[in-house]
């Protein structure tokens, strides 16, 4: 075996002094809401990296809704589920249609609404949210899930519509054209040829949909209000209103609550990274 | 594109006859898109441009030291926050792509913040500073015996630490993003230059930043405009507070609407279009090629 040089060690420890402080930026605040989750309330605010008593007793809190500010967790979880979901399966319909249509169809005017989505994909959220706060009221849906669900449509649709634009340019023509010859229908041509071969770049939207809506903290909190009906982000922000908030529980129902999108980012993040970085920025 | 640009130039038949079967199909999958963005854009946009039609919206926002604080945050979000995230996340992007094991395994966990939630994370840090409980203040008293800081009560503080939340956050995103750029580059170009003697510093200098330079600013006017809109990281770390001092144009828009004056809510983000829409048009000549 040979022996590192003192040039390779220099470089080696280089390289530490950068990866030691960006693992503890990174872990700092998700390792801290983990130690409240498994900390009893005693320990929880002592200071010490790891609780003397470690429990799941918080988790079997929230689950049994065995406090007054969890009194409708499961429910919120659900909701959660029912929106992401059901935004996520709008949205990938939506979007590959649309797409379809630009890319494979060559509609007249394809290019402008490609624009409008594009000009949509770059309003800032905040800034739509205030009136769409009252055209929500204006068409009844206030307190209605399809409010929340449909807001998501139209923010994450403009991105899928571009990426998937974008990926199903790569596609060659010969393939629709042979399709074609031998007496392919339009849906035939969409079903048997075009969604098999964007299976990937169709994975990695609707999973970005849902994460999108599943994460989505300023619209749930605006468009829902009903305890029974909010989502979980809007419940975990509702903690915040008492001043005795039970922080253990409430960094237990967080931890919960995050911990779907991240499984499901790592399941599918070779679909992820491809898929949405290659669309993301183009230089 | 030049043929059906062409083509509808022509002086021909009615617009129904000169449709194809494709093109009847195309509309047809397009309609569902055109819906939501009539319903839930255009409406929405149109409405809210009708609403902030009063002058007298404008004068009360001139006369609210809270909007003009507001507008001065978000202008320090975005110049000093941004700028420096995309320089780290420049940085950071040369150290993720270098080949070690034990980077990509801290590849995997860096990417953390970017797919966890935010709200969770941020109210961590939020319970993290709480100056009578909170884990920092906990250990200064056991180290030093004095009380420390109280964080957010200090708006400079308060708006660092926004600011700090908002790059825990992006980072990870923007990072992933420049290392693609980075990995772009071809490797003759740095063995090439390793026989000249390069330094690391000429290296960068001559091949990595003229390669990345176009990404690099796309990518700092992108995370500008979504920075505007990034709502989670003010209100939930600081509220807005202390005495409404760290808010930013995104929660300011939030706080009028939850106050009932909607019209100087319009009105605050009619303010921002100026700057925005700009950066927006630039925006989409660079993507829509």
């Amino acid at each position: 075996m040979k022996l590192p040089t003192l040039r390779e060690v220099g470089v080696e420890a280089r390289l530490l002094l950068i990866g030691i402080p960006v693992f503890l930026w990174t872990m700092i605040p998700i390792y801290h809401m983990f130690l409240f989750a498994i900390s009893p309330k005693e320990d929880a605010f002592s200071g010490k990296l790891w609780p003397n008593h470690p429990t799941l007793n918080n988790f079997r809190i929230v689950f049994h809704q065995e406090h007054y500010f969890l009194r409708d967790f499961w429910i919120q979880f659900w909701n959660s589920i029912v929106i992401a979901v059901a935004a996520g399966a709008l949205t990938l319909m939506i979007a590959t249609a649309a797409a379809f249509a630009i890319s494979r169809l060559k509609v007249p005017g394809s290019r402008w609404v490609m624009n409008l989505a594009l000009f949509t994909y770059f309003i800032p959220a905040a800034f739509l949210a205030v009136p769409m706060y009252r055209t929500m009221g204006n068409y009844g849906l206030l307190n209605n899930h399809w409010s929340l669900i449909l807001a998501m449509v139209t923010i994450a649709s403009p991105y899928a519509i571009w990426v998937l634009k974008q990926a199903s340019d790569k596609l060659p023509v010969e393939l629709d054209e042979a399709a074609v010859m031998d007496g392919a229908t339009i849906p035939q041509l969409f079903r048997l040829v075009y969604v098999p071969l964007m299976m990937p770049s169709l994975v990695a939207i609707g999973t970005y949909a849902i994460l999108l809506a599943w994460n989505e903290y300023l619209y749930a909190f605006l468009l829902l209000s009903k305890d029974t009906e909010i989502t979980l982000p809007v419940a975990l922000g509702n903690f915040l209103a008492a001043d005795d908030s039970p922080w253990e529980l409430l960094m237990t129902t967080g931890f919960i609550y995050a911990l779907p999108p991240a499984a499901i980012y790592y399941a599918f993040k070779r679909y992820m990274v491809g898929g949405l970085t290659a669309g993301a920025v183009k230089s | 594109m030049a043929i059906t640009l062409s083509a509808s130039e022509m002086p021909g038949p009615p617009l129904s006859a000169r449709l194809t079967t494709p093109q009847i199909w195309g509309i047809a999958l397009l309609t569902p898109y055109l819906l939501v963005f009539l319903a839930f854009v255009v409406y929405p946009v149109c409405y809210g441009l009708w609403l902030a039609r009063h002058p007298a919206s404008y004068v009360a926002l001139y006369h609210d030291p809270i909007f003009a604080r507001a507008a001065l945050n978000t202008l320090i979000f975005l110049v000093i926050g941004i700028n420096f995230k995309m320089m780290v996340a420049l940085f950071l992007s040369g150290f993720f792509v270098q080949s070690r094991s034990w980077i990509k395994w801290l590849s995997v966990l860096f990417i953390l913040p970017w797919a966890v939630p935010s709200i969770p994370t941020i109210l961590s840090v939020r319970f993290m500073f709480n100056p009578e409980w909170g884990v920092v203040n906990t250990l200064i008293f056991k180290l030093t015996g004095e009380d420390g800081p109280n964080w957010l009560n200090d708006p400079a503080v308060a708006l660092t630490m926004a600011i700090g939340v908002h790059i825990w956050k992006s980072l990870p995103f923007w990072t992933l993003i420049l290392m693609t750029g980075r990995l772009a580059i071809s490797n003759d170009l740095f063995e090439a230059a390793d026989v000249d003697g390069a330094s690391w510093w000429q290296k960068f200098r001559f091949i990595t930043w003229p390669s990345m330079q176009a990404l690099y600013l796309t990518c700092t006017l992108l995370s500008m405009i979504w920075t505007l809109g990034d709502f989670n990281s003010v209100y939930l770390l600081t509220g807005g507070g202390p005495a409404d001092l760290t808010h930013v144009l995104a929660t300011l828009g939030i706080r009028y609407l939850r106050l009932d004056q909607l019209s100087l809510a319009m009105a605050s983000i009619v303010c921002a279009l100026p700057f925005v829409l700009p950066l927006i048009y630039f925006m989409m000549k660079r993507l829509s090629r």
